[in-house]
């Protein structure tokens, strides 16, 4: 990369419906990379997101599959807009119904 | 590529020299405890069990402390039991191996009468075991074995791949690894079996993986917190889904050679699938017996877990972890997430650190004192 101080997001493969915080990032425009593809872009972030805790890469409506690794990985709870933190308050396992 | 190891009586290569007191049962700790006081140049292994075990948890204990013992890197075994007949059937085990074993029981002799006969064959053993020399060995005759614990987002990222570097070489080398962590598989257990080398290992693979699913339906728990952990949660692991895919992604490329049942030691070079708890100490406790002599361990928030005759090598991704917790962390990868170096380049650095434990060097784990050694339990006993 370029810029010294690297991208404030990874995403392990184009396609994928999250982004992962490699640094604590705050809302604003801000830059991810593709592992697979190494294509930058750059995304609108709504809210504080802390390292290693992901955003939404797309608007997610309920019961949509989160997608990372080119797998799914979660179900969303209820809508998610692009931007906002995706974590347990509104992703839950596909797998075990009963862990959430 | 050469490395210093200790080579036993039967071909196997280690890369330590212990000489490990090994208690039957409960009972037996205290004795063993003493003997690792009077003589300190033995390990003595304390546990929990082996009371009135029955069945498949009983051949579990049995295998578990008969593999330990014939662990390569163990030089030679004291075993202490309160019965002769369980004592022996341990030792006998791990006498097959050819490695000097003495053993003692207790009852009509009291701890004290034990003590002083176990310690005394303690330190003659420590002491021959002190004139064994390392001599060059390939890379390739170490058994590996993987785990990652404390996981969050970044072992996926980083220190995942990073270990899946080493596998892939250690496989195209000839050696063999072992994985397992049986339910943190869910959501890519496809994969693996779509990796699994023919169809038997595959309908094996299936089945230890359903049936422990089932287990886990069969409680009725709701298992976020434990798995995945809150460690996990608050490092950003959302589901048992995304944490199976980080898992995953450090057993590499290479295809899955066998499925094998919990502590059975590998025959097949490459890479293999052991049925086991993800529950760290009892993962690598398996993995000894199974015969691992090193481990490769990538943490996410800092699991800091030792063994006490596998020297585990910890790797994090996580840089708030290497620099709040630096004396657990043997590798800092954090530059994979700064894209200030690549995979490749990571996976050499865990390659040359893996030659470097393996001829000697002492852990973190090793030198901070970790040596969790936890036996899996089944099922209550009778």
């Amino acid at each position: 990369m370029a810029d010294e101080r690297g991208p404030d997001f990874l995403i392990h493969n184009e396609g994928d419906l999250v982004a992962v915080a490699v640094k604590e990032v705050g809302a604003g425009r801000r830059r991810a990379v593709y592992m697979d593809s190494d294509r930058e872009i750059e995304l609108e972030v709504l809210e504080e997101i802390p390292l290693g805790h992901k955003v939404a890469l797309a608007d997610l409506a309920e019961g949509a599959d989160v997608i990372e690794y080119r797998t799914r990985v979660a179900l969303a709870r209820h809508p998610i807009q692009a931007g906002q933190h995706v974590h347990v308050h509104n992703v839950r396992s596909a797998r075990w119904e009963r862990s959430q | 590529m050469n490395v210093l190891g200790y080579r036993r009586p039967n071909g196997r290569v280690g890369v330590r020299n212990h000489v490990v007191v090994i208690p039957v049962d409960d009972l037996s700790n205290a004795v063993c405890e003493a003997v690792a006081r009077v003589v300190p140049g033995v390990l003595a292994l304390p546990h929990h069990y082996g009371r009135l075990q029955y069945g498949e948890d009983l051949e579990l204990t049995f295998q578990t402390l008969i593999g330990t013992g014939r662990n390569p890197n163990v030089a030679a075994a004291v075993v202490v039991g309160i019965e002769p007949t369980w004592t022996e059937r341990v030792a006998e085990g791990i006498a097959t191996s050819g490695k000097p074993v003495e053993s003692f029981s207790i009852e009509r002799h009291g701890d004290l009468e034990t003590l002083a006969a176990a310690a005394r064959a303690a330190q003659r053993l420590a002491q021959d075991a002190s004139e064994l020399h390392r001599e060059p060995v390939s890379r390739q005759e170490l058994t590996i074995s993987i785990k990652c614990g404390e996981s969050d987002t970044t072992t996926g990222l980083g220190s995942c791949p990073t270990v899946a570097q080493v596998v892939d070489r250690h496989v195209a080398d000839g050696g063999t690894v072992i994985f397992g962590e049986t339910s943190e598989l869910t959501g890519g257990e496809h994969l693996i079996a779509e990796r699994c080398a023919d169809a038997e290992v595959r309908r094996r693979f299936q089945a230890m993986f359903d049936r422990y699913l089932a287990e886990i339906e069969a409680s009725g728990a709701n298992l976020l917190g434990s798995q995945p952990t809150q460690g996990n949660i608050r490092g950003g692991l959302s589901t048992i889904e995304e944490k199976a895919m980080g898992n995953i992604a450090k057993t590499g490329t290479v295809p899955v050679v066998d499925a094998l049942e919990m502590a059975q030691a590998p025959t097949r070079p490459g890479l293999n699938f052991m049925d086991s708890s993800s529950a760290a100490a009892e993962f690598i406790t398996l993995m000894g017996a199974a015969g691992a002599v090193l481990h490769l361990f990538p943490t996410g928030q800092g699991n800091i877990v030792g063994n006490p005759i596998v020297p585990v090598i910890k790797l994090t991704a996580n840089p708030v972890t290497a620099s709040t917790m630096a004396e657990h962390i043997d590798l800092d990868v954090s530059g994979l997430l700064t894209r200030r170096c690549t995979v490749r380049e990571a996976g050499e650095q865990l390659l040359g650190l893996v030659d470097r434990v393996a001829c000697g060097r002492l852990t973190c784990a090793e030198a901070l004192g970790h040596r969790e050694f936890v036996l899996t339990k089944l099922y209550r006993s009778a």
